[in-house]
């Protein structure tokens, strides 16, 4: 083991080795340890390279914060994972890690050479840069910049983990297990509340893991957390871990994604990967702590320059001295304690820079008695290596100049820029920020929701301080919820409090334009780019952002946002809170598609709608298509058929005998009710008083506005009941606006609407034999052409089964719709086609029926109209009843665009060489050799080979069409402009001789 | 996800059981054919957009079936009330009071 880990120190177990691979080398650490940890405890700092420079890069945190140390894992096929912080993951014999964003090695990298040219790539780069010319855009610009986005190369198998999401309810909701959080938990759980803790750590305790020394109650620290924890078991809380809060949404529902195998070397392959929970709180104590912010200065990036708190961590947590020189430079009191535990383990402290000129007493005292040179009111103005740090350039402050330089041999350098309390799910739900002129930094306002705030969260810093606001605030949720506690008060000796503050970029006595003085780390912003920014017009900080990229990288900003907004307050000269803070937005941390799916995907996606007859087309190789959430049988193919060859024989035997077709997608709603004519009559255009029992008619629903929104056959069985049908996407859709109609127009109406889509299967019969095949199932009707003529309805028994029977077609043939109840639909489907086999009866798919209807001239809604056509620019006016004082829609037909001249109509489209099938949605112009743009005048809606009419037709919308026909139109297409002939809809059967038996 | 009374239930339930029904209080005109194209237009399509507290319908799709009326503030998605269809128009200041 090397000399950077001490022996027996931290959480880490010695005792378990653990060895996986970086980059291929073999790596060896302590169960318990991160990929980053494990890496500094041998002497690794570099883990990566940055995003637009290239530039090497270490880990500058231990937490789920960090920009830089971001890494690829690997478990096998299709188990990859990019961009993980190597802070977060932990370690497990054979895991696979690998540096990104370097080519060919991290310790060599061609695209290093973009840090010489840094001068070319500063903020606003990509606007200034990649604009002209305009041919460059999509052939050199964007291939160049997509090469070079982006940090880690994504997963291209399968992910074969399964993810799993849960509902949580909870009273107390404590988010962050640190001192502040579990005092909370303490306070809820002991008034009786159903109390859950959550903390995104493997384990619980925050930064007192951080803090062995610390005496809580005259107990070590790391003593008390295991007695709480043991207090709040007892108590019942749910306490969970590797569990990141990622989002508040409204009323106190709070996001959680819960991690569950990324830490195991063999997951049992029953657990999920990750579970989202989705936790609906009653009260939400927010205990996230602060995130130290680092200090702005020239090399701030080289590896080895850390966060003092992350050493700190990474000495007491895992028992790793992250250098053997180290250098402090601070404007907080916090590093100075980092300086003291690196010191105490063995690492020599440099020096300690403080940038105030009078540090704490105590501190100086502390650190003399260390031997530690102390360097006050100093700055720092540059650092050396190449890919480790080796020395700092220092300078004293003397007032507002910057003396002589002095350069400090180092391997490591740790730096404190203060402090930022972790607000991210705060303001997720719009709760409002206040500036706090003392600690220069914001701090929650007003609460947009039912939550606390405790701890350094809220700017409090110090252990006794932390722990007894947590005690506080958790009283306090419990008693918004009519419970009583006492908060205990809790006794710190050993604490470590103190103060700090804020700076913008540190001064210099070197040309701050040249200084590589980095802001935010992940997306390479520097100092010196918000400046650029500023100066360039950008006023908001929002602006600022997106112009600069600062804040927008995966950490959101969790390190760069005070800093930069220091940076620009002085560059605009406007206070920090006239400059305002940039939205946080969920998620906290970067989150998987995974989780967020959770079980929906694959075929749990969505939902496949079957009917009852589907499991008869499957077996016998249907073709399938999807209709809203249905799946149709689109075509029945014979051995070696292509679809346009199945297609032309289903027409041709459906017209020459008989077809049979599932028709129990249509959508069915039963109108029932002593109002049902008088509510029919104003939803739909049609007349319906005179409309007898037993018959039926084509209905056409509209919307207020003119507009066709729907058709379908209406059968009328009884005075007071109708069977509607609707198009087989707009049944839910037409229930949906015939209740509305109901329910808030039309209370006084004595109606009710049933929804009978799925208790009908409905099987269409249409040809010259379908009443042969049909009749001798039949009872209890004569189906002669007298008593049930085209367009009847009756209730008898088909099959022996109770049944609904429309004699109706959409066709042009002789058809028949029997509805039976759904669980009976296959049983009469094999019945009828086995009758009908002597008359070699063919089923038949929706692109058949498709075929059939357009050769009519009969519309599909949706297809042939799109929103913007009225009855009469469907050729549908004779379906509205004109003597009706009032219906959905009459009112808006007469809108003066609806009844203006040139509106597009519906019309047919016969190729001129009557060979070339056309595109449906393909454009119509007059005139083909009009210079581009040309006006276009229309578009194809529907278009097939026709076998009845023996070559191709199509239907058209077409600006004035009705006025067009017999004229010539033009189809321009890619390589040809294709002539056609503007004609009626009705391309087979005209006269409709047919329908007659 | 958003906690939605309703009223005919008289439970607060999850946002998937409902669906959001457009603008309330905008009632079809008795005779339409007396109206003038001026009022039809208005009535299929001027809203108020309103930031801030909205009068809008929902409907308890996944539930009772029954479409409400809700006073929602479209800045911060807070419900102030909901009330049944046939229920008068709330007044606003009396709503904004009692929800300070």
């Amino acid at each position: 083991m090397s000399s950077f880990r001490v022996s027996g120190r931290g959480r880490v177990d010695h005792t378990q080795p653990i060895q996986f691979t970086f980059d291929g080398k073999k790596i060896k650490g302590f169960k318990g340890d991160t990929v980053a940890s494990a890496l500094l405890a041998n002497g690794i700092h570099l883990m990566g390279r940055s995003f637009k420079y290239h530039r090497p890069r270490g880990a500058v945190t231990a937490g789920s914060e960090e920009p830089n140390a971001l890494v690829g894992t690997r478990r096998g096929p299709g188990r990859f994972e990019p961009n993980t912080r190597a802070t977060v993951q932990e370690i497990w014999d054979g895991l696979q890690v690998n540096s990104q964003n370097r080519y060919p090695s991290l310790s060599f990298d061609i695209g290093a050479i973009n840090d010489k040219a840094y001068m070319l790539f500063s903020a606003g780069f990509y606007y200034k840069t990649f604009m002209w010319p305009k041919s460059f855009w999509d052939k050199v610009y964007e291939p160049f910049i997509r090469a070079a986005a982006g940090l880690g190369v994504s997963p291209t198998e399968p992910d074969p983990d399964h993810y799993a999401s849960r509902y949580l309810h909870t009273d107390v909701l404590i988010i962050g297990a640190g001192p502040a959080g579990l005092a909370a938990a303490v306070s809820a759980a002991r008034a009786g509340s159903r109390v859950t803790l959550v903390d995104e750590n493997p384990e619980a305790g925050g930064s007192l893991l951080s803090e062995p020394s610390a005496m809580i109650e005259d107990m070590p620290a790391w003593d008390w957390v295991a007695k709480t924890l043991a207090e709040l078991k007892e108590l019942g809380v749910k306490v969970m871990t590797r569990t990141t809060a990622i989002g508040y949404y409204h009323q106190n529902m709070v996001g959680l994604c819960e991690k569950l195998t990324d830490h195991l070397a063999s997951p049992d392959g029953e657990t999920p990967r990750e579970r989202m929970w989705r936790v609906r709180a009653k009260q939400v104590v927010l205990a996230q702590g602060a995130l130290e912010k680092p200090l702005v200065f020239d090399g701030n990036d080289r590896p080895g320059v850390m966060l003092a708190g992350s050493a700190q961590t990474y000495l007491n947590r895992y028992g790793v001295r992250v250098g053997n020189k180290a250098v402090i430079v601070t404007s907080h009191d916090s590093a100075w304690y980092a300086a003291f535990d690196l010191a105490d383990a063995g690492t020599t402290i440099a020096a300690i820079m403080d940038t105030r000129a009078e540090p704490n007493g105590d501190l100086v005292a502390e650190a003399t008695k260390r031997g530690i040179r102390i360097m006050a009111g100093h700055t720092v103005t540059g650092t050396e290596g190449r890919l480790r740090i080796k020395s700092v350039r220092v300078n004293p402050i003397t007032g507002s100049s910057v003396g002589a330089a002095e350069v400090i041999g180092c391997d490591c350098l740790l730096m404190s820029g203060g402090w930022t309390p972790s607000l991210h799910l705060f303001s997720h739900t719009k709760g409002t920020l206040k500036w706090d002129e003392e600690r220069q930094t914001f701090l929650p306002d007003h609460k947009a929701e039912e939550c606390e705030i405790a701890g350094a969260g809220r700017g409090l810093w110090g252990i006794e301080a932390v722990l007894n606001d947590g005690a506080e605030m958790g009283a306090a949720a419990v008693k918004s919820l009519g419970k009583t506690s006492k908060a205990a008060s809790y006794a710190v000796a050993n604490d470590r409090p103190g103060t700090g503050v804020s700076h913008k970029e540190l001064p210099t006595d070197l040309d701050a334009g040249k200084a590589r003085a980095f802001v935010d780390y992940q997306n390479d912003v520097t100092a010196k780019d918000l400046r650029l920014a500023v100066r360039e017009g950008m006023r908001s900080i929002e602006h600022v952002k997106r112009y600069t990229t600062n804040g927008m990288a995966t950490d959101q900003g969790k390190m760069s946002n005070i800093n930069g907004l220091n940076i620009a307050s002085d560059a605009l000269g406007v206070p920090q809170p006239k400059v305002g803070l940039t939205t946080f937005r969920p998620p906290y941390t970067p989150t998987t598609f995974g989780a967020f799916c959770g079980y929906h995907k694959g075929s749990h996606f969505e939902v496949t709608r079957k009917t009852p007859i589907d499991s008869w087309a499957e077996e016998n190789g249907a073709a399938y298509e999807p209709v809203s959430l249905w799946r149709r049988a689109w075509y029945f193919p014979k051995d070696g058929e292509d679809m346009h060859a199945a297609v032309s024989r289903e027409c041709r035997a459906t017209r020459a005998s008989v077809g049979i077709f599932d028709a129990s997608t249509l959508g069915k709603i039963e109108v029932v009710g002593p109002d049902a004519v008088e509510f029919m009559n104003r939803m739909y255009t049609n007349p319906w008083t005179k409309l007898a029992p037993g018959r039926a008619r084509y209905g056409l629903l509209l919307g207020d506005d003119g507009f066709i929104r729907d058709d379908g056959v209406i059968g009328r069985l009884a005075d007071d009941r109708f069977h509607v049908t609707t198009t087989t996407g707009g049944a839910a859709r037409v229930l949906n606006m015939m209740e509305d109609y109901l329910q808030t127009e039309w209370p006084d109406l004595d109606v009710w609407l049933t929804s009978t889509t799925e208790q009908w299967a409905t099987i269409a019969l249409n040809g010259p034999n379908a009443r042969k095949v049909l009749e001798p199932f039949v009872e209890g009707l004569d189906m002669s052409d007298e008593a049930f003529p085209h367009m009847s309805v009756a209730e008898c028994r088909v099959g022996g089964f109770p049944a609904r029977l429309f004699r109706i077609s959409f066709t042009g043939e002789v058809g028949f719709e029997v509805n039976v109840p759904a669980h009976a639909g296959r049983a009469l489907w094999e019945m009828l086609f086995e009758a009908g086999k002597k008359y070699d009866i063919c089923p038949y798919g929706t692109e058949t029926m498709h075929v059939l209807r357009a050769e009519k001239g009969y519309i599909i809604v949706g297809q042939d109209t799109d929103g913007t056509v009225t009855p009469h620019d469907a050729g549908l006016s004779w379906a509205i009843g004109k003597m009706k004082p009032d219906f959905v829609g009459k009112r808006g037909l007469a809108r003066p665009d609806l009844v203006a001249e040139g509106r597009k109509q519906l019309i047919g489209l016969l190729t001129e060489d009557g060979k070339t099938k056309l595109e449906e949605g393909a454009q119509i112009v007059l005139d083909p050799n009009q210079p581009k743009p040309m006006k276009m005048v229309g578009h194809v809606t529907s278009s097939y080979h026709s076998d009845a009419a023996g070559r191709p037709i199509a239907m058209a919308l077409l600006e004035d069409g009705f006025n067009r026909m017999g004229e010539t139109i033009y189809i321009p297409m890619p390589d040809r402009v294709i002539k056609a002939t503007v004609t009626g809809t009705v391309f087979f059967d005209p006269e409709g001789a047919r329908l007659k038996l | 996800m958003l906690l939605i009374h309703c009223p005919y239930c008289n439970q607060t339930l999850p946002e998937a059981e409902f669906t959001y029904a457009g603008e309330a209080h905008i009632a079809r005109p008795s005779d339409p054919s007396s109206v003038s194209d001026e009022e039809w237009r208005d009535f299929l399509f001027i809203r108020t957009n309103v930031k801030g507290p909205h009068y809008e319908r929902w409907r308890h799709f996944h539930g009772c079936g029954r479409y409400f009326n809700a006073v929602r503030d479209t800045v911060s998605d807070r419900f102030l009330i909901t009330y049944k269809t046939d229920d008068p128009r709330p007044e606003l200041s009396k709503l904004l009071e009692k929800s300070k």
